[in-house]
């Protein structure tokens, strides 16, 4: 058993439990996900013991997670916000808002703050068109949404975050 | 507006509570159809309701139902919660606002296909929503709506959820199945399809949320009762999700044969600022461009009837451009979209999509000409039909309607022909 089994067992049995006996790989989308909120990212050697819980390559695990744009594989800030500037919000002033927000934060869309809490990031739909401008906040907790947003209400909830990130700590 | 089979929880307000859908009868359908119904009476009802797939295709779901293989067992029920259309999010305000409608409607057509596993695939940045689904999953099961052997006969049924990681692709059924076997989304080759070979390689059925929220009440009030609403071949109602230049952009139930100009000015409240409306997008970012004038406008929102005016009725999440929109923006916006979105198995599409994005980038910031306008036209043109899901045909719909039915748009954009250009410009 390795080490991310040991301290995840409970869990770990619960998805498997979802999937037919055979059909283990089903597991490893929950599993990333499992291992994503110890650090934030997906390390080598959570993809490796992944593999080793469900019988399958290493290679295999990694190319799920490269797949897919909610797993991360390298440390970026551990609060992401992510704009949603695809056409719909763009027709109600998702752009602006992007870049107003990065100016205030002092970074470009995509860039880390300089203290390396808050990466803004602009991302594809997310299903909230008719409340525009909005973002998700993804940190190790989850993902929350937050919408009809102005700048000065995203930077406010961003400095709670980043409160909330400093008590964790 | 007429009667809502949907987003009942606008007139009913503790709906979203499991004693307040039990206060309206829920969970009473399930429970007789389970005592005392046979699977296909239960599929023969909600085929002759003329229900069509509301995730975009409008493919009857009683006809999917019956495709099911009942030589290969067990079989599966997977519900696309996938919601990714730029333009679409009824499906969220649906599993929000009015989950046990939803979870009772999935458990219904459950035992019409006989399936005794029930997966949501939702997308992944539905985390919050598909904990609260788990936790309703769990009620379900305290109060023996769900488990072994329900209400005494030799009936079983579990639901679990699924998250997805982001990717658009996984809406479309087979990257979705692919995904849920823990593979790269990648759609299949078909046939077969799923209800013969779907999740594990058992027959499978897909349908989306919207779909089958429709389903618990068609089976209590009966075929006819939905044949009310609607048309004759799109029966029902249908949520459009309408956003873009719009005074109130949101979910609006209405029967389908709506047209275009209820919705947008009757409901939505006209164009935001008092502006023109240009062209209307019925099918969100999949869709094409519809030059909004009179005859549009009055065009019935339907399955058979949008095509005449030169789009797809899809998933109905309705886009309104207005004339501060200029078409190159536009199409640059969907090209990147597609770019970013194409999962890379087939090559047109792969290819396509990247320098579709480039060249749209290009015309764009007025750095290209009418021949790459047409290069643009003939990149598009030589996507579509061939590849293995829709996603490449959607990535061009916007891009040739745009430049055909818009060309003004470009030509006020683009430089002039490179043999037109003097020399010295040419150059370097």
């Amino acid at each position: 058993m390795n080490q991310f089994q040991e301290k995840h067992s409970k869990e770990i049995a619960e998805i498997l439990a979802k999937y037919p006996e055979d059909q283990k790989r089903s597991a490893v989308m929950p599993l990333l996900y499992l291992a994503q909120r110890e650090e934030g990212y997906i390390t080598k050697q959570h993809m490796a013991e992944i593999a080793e819980v469900l019988d399958i390559s290493t290679t295999e695990v990694a190319s799920v997670v490269g797949f897919y744009t909610l797993y991360h594989d390298k440390l970026e800030g551990p609060i992401r916000i992510q704009v949603c500037n695809d056409l719909p919000c763009a027709l109600r002033g998702a752009d602006e808002f992007l870049d107003e927000l990065c100016e205030n934060l002092g970074i470009k869309v995509g860039e880390t703050t300089a203290d390396g809490m808050v990466t803004v990031e602009a991302v594809m739909c997310l299903a909230a068109c008719d409340k525009a401008p909005m973002f998700q906040a993804q940190t190790k907790a989850g993902i929350s949404y937050h919408e009809d947003q102005t700048v000065e209400s995203a930077l406010d909830l961003i400095q709670s975050l980043r409160e909330q990130e400093a008590d964790n700590e | 507006m007429s009667e809502l089979i949907l987003l009942r929880h606008r007139d009913i307000s503790d709906i979203g509570k499991f004693d307040g859908y039990e206060k309206v009868g829920g969970f009473e359908t399930f429970r007789k159809v389970v005592t005392k119904m046979q699977p296909n009476e239960v599929t023969d009802i909600v085929f002759d309701s003329g229900l069509r797939g509301r995730g975009g295709a409008g493919f009857p779901t009683g006809l999917k139902w019956r495709f099911v293989d009942k030589d290969n067992w067990p079989h599966y029920l997977v519900v696309n919660a996938d919601e990714s259309e730029p333009g679409t999010f009824k499906d969220r305000e649906i599993m929000e606002h009015n989950p046990w409608q939803f979870l009772e409607g999935i458990m219904i057509s459950a035992y019409a296909i006989q399936a005794h596993t029930i997966y949501i695939y939702l997308r992944g940045e539905f985390w919050e929503l598909a904990h609260r689904l788990d936790e309703q999953v769990k009620q379900l099961e305290k109060k023996k709506l769900l488990g072994d052997k329900l209400f005494g006969t030799d009936y079983s049924l579990r639901i679990h959820t699924h998250l997805g990681a982001g990717a658009y692709i996984c809406g479309e059924e087979t990257a979705l199945l692919e995904s849920m076997e823990g593979k790269l989304g990648q759609p299949r080759l078909r046939p077969p399809f799923p209800p013969s070979y779907g999740l594990f390689g058992k027959p499978t059925v897909v349908n989306n949320v919207e779909t089958l929220t429709n389903v618990a009440l068609i089976v209590e009030k009966g075929a006819k009762w939905y044949r009310s609403f609607g048309t004759e071949k799109s029966p029902g109602t249908k949520i459009f999700s309408l956003c873009g230049r719009v005074v109130k952009p949101g979910n609006y139930e209405l029967p389908l044969g709506t047209t275009f100009r209820e919705l947008i000015f009757e409901h939505g409240g006209g164009i935001l600022g008092g502006g023109q409306i240009k062209a209307i997008m019925p099918a969100g970012a999949s869709s094409s461009l519809i030059v909004a004038n009179d005859e549009a406008l009055d065009t019935p929102m339907d399955y058979e009837s949008v095509p005449s005016v030169g789009a797809q009725l899809g998933s109905a999440s309705v886009i309104v451009v207005d004339d501060t929109v200029s078409i190159d923006w536009l199409i640059n916006k969907t090209a990147h979209f597609f770019k970013h979105e194409s999962c890379g198995k087939c090559t047109p599409c792969r290819e396509g999509t990247f320098w579709m994005s480039r060249l749209t980038e290009r015309i764009h910031q007025g750095q290209a000409s009418m021949d790459d306008v047409m290069l643009l036209h003939d990149v598009a043109k030589n996507i579509q039909g061939k590849c293995l899901c829709a996603l490449g045909d959607f990535s061009a719909e916007a891009v040739i309607s745009g430049i055909e039915r818009f060309r003004g748009d470009f030509e006020a954009r683009a430089k002039p022909s490179k043999a037109l250009q003097p020399e010295s410009e040419a150059v370097g």
